[in-house]
């Protein structure tokens, strides 16, 4: 399988997802620029972390744009995966790829810390490696991070199991002292309807590692190698 | 010719910015000030073209503001 990372100007923890691909997945893995419309046939995007455009106008919403948007929404609308972290989850909302949007946190301040968060869904291509409910710490590092959507769109997403990783505090309950940015319902990750976009703010490839205080974000990506296998 | 396209948070839409703003306001003793909302303003130089305003609408619901938080206004000056 093949993974591509798209480099945005202002990207900056492409690297980061790009070294866990590669060397700790050991993946075939390409970065993909935003100007070429050429997804180097890859089996799955991530869509990394950072300020694309200097996050100016709004978060992500220059990059909806670029021509490398346009070949991901076609390879997304045909069933490919593409994983948005942090600065991508902001690309995939403005895109329409994912539904919502992510505002400033509510405190207004840049948050940079690990977070508990709780697996809601494990049924999904980029989960299957965690246990429904099980808590993992990932950090995260934002300041517009704060997940909002109509009311109709929250209760869809509800109804249908499409909060992915949700806030919690250590034993997995939410409640507002353990949702650090304001999120509703503290929706930290979702997924699209037919599962197979997923976007989050925390930051799993700054913890696929044994070197990292934890190697609970390994398994994103050991879940999606798993299932692209199977499916080639 | 010149467009002006306001564009602020829909009614509901958290506003931290425009609350600190608000507090601020407030802490300078003007209390008849109740609320404030943060919003974003363009200036867009133009040619003069048919369907203008339509045009405008487009470029304020794809790339100026986002439908899901935001709501704009646009105004459209005369030759000058």
């Amino acid at each position: 399988m093949k993974a591509g990372v798209v480099v945005f100007p202002g990207s900056n923890c492409d690297h980061d997802c790009y070294h866990v691909l590669k060397h700790v997945l050991g993946m075939d893995t390409v970065f993909l620029w935003h100007k070429d419309a050429d997804l180097k046939g890859v089996d799955l995007v991530v869509l990394p972390g950072g300020f694309s455009y200097g996050d100016y106008l709004r978060c992500g919403a220059i990059a909806k744009h670029s021509p490398i948007m346009q070949e991901v929404t076609e390879f997304a609308d045909k069933g490919g995966y593409v994983l948005g972290i942090c600065n991508g989850f902001q690309v995939l909302t403005e895109s329409g790829l994912l539904p919502g949007a992510l505002l400033r946190n509510r405190e207004l301040k840049f948050i940079c810390k690990y977070v508990n968060l709780r697996v809601d869904n494990a049924g999904t291509a980029f989960t299957s490696r965690y246990a429904d409910g099980e808590i993992v710490r990932i950090p995260i590092a934002h300041a517009e991070g704060n997940y909002f959507a109509s009311e109709d769109v929250i209760k869809e997403l509800e109804d249908n199991n499409r909060v992915v990783f949700r806030y919690c505090d250590e034993y997995g309950e939410t409640s507002e002292g353990s949702n650090p940015n304001g999120s509703i319902n503290g929706i930290a990750g979702i997924i699209n309807k037919s599962g197979n976009v997923l976007g989050m703010m925390p930051h799993p490839e700054r913890c696929a590692e044994e070197i990292m205080q934890t190697k609970d974000g390994f398994h994103i990506f050991e879940s999606l190698r798993k299932v692209i296998k199977g499916v080639l | 010719m010149k467009a002006q396209v306001f564009v602020k948070f829909k009614n509901g839409v958290l506003d931290p910015q425009g609350q600190t703003i608000l507090g601020a306001v407030n802490r300078m003793g003007h209390d008849f000030v109740k609320d404030v909302k943060v919003g974003k303003f363009f200036e867009i130089e133009i040619e003069k073209c048919e369907n203008v305003e339509e045009k405008l609408k487009e470029i304020a619901n794809k790339v100026l503001a986002n439908p899901i938080i935001e709501e704009f206004r646009i105004e459209i000056d005369g030759d000058n």
